[in-house]
């Protein structure tokens, strides 16, 4: 593998690894406070689709991402609905998400644009622009610090830099302020957050609503600067890559960010190579593509390393009277 | 669980119904959105689905595959586990049915399909059993684990069918199709034994009895067997069940296996039935409305009997909406999903009403 590739494949992975980011740190947000969210993949085909559909109407992109993120949210406040309100299985209401997004943007899509499920293709302001960071092309030539910051870091839409910027923000906001204080203490204990007065529906509608606003960046940055519009099931699992990628990195923001790039890594090189070579074993593209979920299982099952969730994770908080 | 007292006979047949209702008016209000007579949708789909032996035998086809993903969820909710890994589980058992269909040389369809069903049932069960395995002795939380198990089953299907089992020359990732003495024989050919007439084009197969029978034996095996006694002792209370000397390991690996079983016998349908050689999507999300099948249908099999006709209804109905007017197939994964959200995650969004309802009318 010479320079040259290698470059490629690390640029193609800042790209890859944007959306599961996004929606690693969404996953990350509400379960902290307690509220299990299988539906990421759902809120980020959603987005997809809203983004791409209103950038094309519109024919300015930044339209497009607010009305993904509008879409999104308003999923999550469905899923804040089922599983706080109501205190529905927080499980079965992501699972609903998933599917009512995989089934209604088609049927939108198809309504709207007539193209079998897919919009049209996005050009021009309806796209996200790549950004060229500062000074890019003139430390192109110099060794090292040229193919770093010319050929990876420079040249992504802005969304991706957004993305990075969003974890030290998630740990400032999670680990400093008094609100992911609370935010973590209602995903441990939500009784002794009730006790002190503070409201636990409100702390878990708002890590909700937060989760939905991060995955409808996902889904913008995927149908509007990753790709050139929306197709039918575009997100092809990233939503749970995500939560692979949020129990590989135990809910930690940090360790999210190596947890997308890793997996991002391997789509890269799987979406490169049909087969690798590594150390004499050949490692066939589906190895790749399985060995976020199988690294998972292996981080779940503690063998390395034991992965612990919050512990009111998952369940309803019910008032004692 | 329900804070509300309902009496039994509403509590499985009023909340869910409701909740179907509840989807189908939102479904129409959908169809109205997009320009289509929801009416006229509706007829269309009741026609094309019970108008003919035609629509009843790919009703009842797909019903088949939803009874058999149904049992399977519903088994794992009855001891309170919650397998969303059907569609690997029928993925995998679908490699089963292929290995056993290719391999060996069967003289009968007979002893191809006993074989086949145990092929199906073992690699499913199989596939359950390291997720199983893992929540019961290491505590990985089961949803997340049989979630990744489907997307590495695609995978594993993927490298097998393109790397093992392609027939030489040929670019499509499939097995070779599977001897004609394999071949299963079809519900037109049953019936015929007895007389009736029965459209021959729909796959609708021998499978079906295997799926009623199995919801006998599901329905005999939770409650007139002592193992079905711990399974649902151990879903009403893990503490409980524990501390009358059920083991919880034993339970859990148990129902995992049985639930994977089912659901790999799924593939006894659709891949040998239906399509007659292993393709890459062959279960086609049937996996997942197993969960829906299962919610509406309160977890017994009766009930996941008729929600599975009713998904079935929906897909051979879906089917002809698509073929006929401007309505993607997509209209039906919409409804799935809008029964999954009232039948399960809004329960008590259906279900304190109609208890405030019960109660008024006692008070009177």
């Amino acid at each position: 593998m010479d320079l040259m590739i290698l470059v490629q494949v690390l640029e193609s992975t800042m790209r890859l690894a944007t959306p599961l980011l996004f929606a690693c740190l969404a996953g990350l947000i509400s379960e902290r406070a307690g509220v299990f969210d299988i539906g990421l993949e759902g809120k980020m085909l959603a987005a997809a689709f809203m983004a791409a559909a209103i950038s094309y109407v519109s024919g300015n992109v930044w339209i497009g991402v607010v009305a993904a993120v509008g879409v999104s949210v308003a999923m999550s406040l469905i899923h804040g609905l089922a599983s706080i309100t109501f205190r529905g299985n927080q499980l079965i209401s992501g699972v609903a998400i998933n599917f009512l997004a995989a089934g209604i943007t088609v049927v939108i899509a198809q309504n709207w644009f007539r193209q079998g499920g897919r919009t049209p293709s996005l050009s021009g302001d309806a796209r996200m622009a790549r950004i060229d960071l500062p000074f890019a092309s003139a430390v192109q030539d110099v060794p090292v610090i040229g193919p770093i910051y010319h050929g990876i870091l420079s040249g992504h839409a802005l969304l991706v830099y957004v993305a990075l910027l969003c974890v030290p923000l998630a740990w400032y906001m999670l680990f400093r302020t008094r609100f992911g204080l609370r935010l973590r203490a209602v995903g441990e204990n939500p009784a002794a957050v009730d006790t002190a007065g503070v409201s636990v529906v409100a702390l878990r509608y708002g890590a909700v609503a937060i989760c939905g606003v991060l995955c409808g960046l996902a889904g913008a940055y995927l149908s509007t600067g990753l790709s050139a519009g929306f197709v039918k099931d575009m997100t092809a699992g990233r939503g749970f890559i995500a939560l692979a990628a949020m129990i590989f990195a135990k809910w930690r923001p940090w360790h999210a960010l190596g947890a997308v790039f890793l997996f991002g890594l391997l789509e890269a090189v799987a979406n490169r190579f049909q087969n690798i070579d590594i150390f004499g074993v050949n490692l066939p593209v589906q190895a790749m593509q399985a060995l976020p979920y199988i690294l998972t299982v292996v981080i779940l099952a503690g063998f390395v390393g034991r992965a612990i969730p919050p512990r009111a994770g998952g369940a309803a908080y019910v008032k004692e009277h | 669980m329900s804070r509300g007292r309902i009496p039994h006979w509403a509590d499985v047949t009023l909340v869910p119904l409701t909740s179907v209702l509840l989807a189908f008016i939102i479904s129409g209000i959908l169809i109205w959105a997009i320009g289509e007579s929801p009416w006229g949708a509706l007829k269309l789909m009741v026609e094309g689905a019970f108008g003919s032996s035609y629509g009843w035998g790919y009703t009842l086809y797909y019903a088949t595959n939803f009874i058999f993903t149904g049992l399977a969820v519903a088994v794992a909710f009855q001891a309170r586990l919650f397998n969303i890994g059907g569609e690997g589980q029928a993925l995998v058992g679908g490699l089963g049915v292929a290995l056993v269909c290719l391999y060996i040389p069967w003289p009968h369809w007979s002893l191809a399909l006993i074989a086949a069903s145990l092929g199906a049932a073992v690699f499913g069960a199989g596939w359950a059993l390291i997720p199983g395995y893992l929540q019961a002795r290491r505590g990985s939380h089961i949803v997340i684990t049989t979630i990744m198990f489907n997307f590495i089953a695609a995978s594993l299907l993927g490298y097998v069918l393109v790397n093992v089992l392609r027939q030489q020359g040929s670019q499509d990732p499939s097995s070779p199709r599977f001897p004609s003495d394999t071949a299963l024989p079809k519900l037109h050919e049953i019936l015929g034994v007895i007389g009736i007439p029965f459209s021959t084009v729909p796959p609708v197969n021998i499978s079906l009895l295997i799926a009623v029978g199995m919801c006998f034996a599901v329905w005999f095996m939770l409650w007139r067997t002592r193992l079905g006694y711990q399974i649902r002792a151990f879903g009403e209370s893990e503490p409980a069940a524990e501390y009358a000397g059920i083991s919880p390991v034993r339970i859990t690996i148990y129902v995992m296996l049985i639930s994977g079983g089912l659901a790999g016998l799924m593939a006894v349908n659709s891949v040998m039935g239906e399509q007659q050689r292993l393709v890459l999507n062959a279960v086609e999300g049937a996996g997942f409305i197993g969960i829906a099948v299962a919610l509406m249908g309160r977890n017994h099999p009766l009930g996941v009997f008729l929600a599975a006709v009713l998904f079935g209804f929906l897909y051979q109905g879906g089917a002809e909406l698509a073929l006929w007017t401007g309505i993607p197939r997509e209209l039906i994964v919409v409804i799935q999903a809008l029964v999954i959200l009232f039948t399960g995650a809004l329960d008590n969004m259906v279900r304190i009403p109609i208890a405030r309802l019960f109660a008024m009318r006692g008070a009177r």
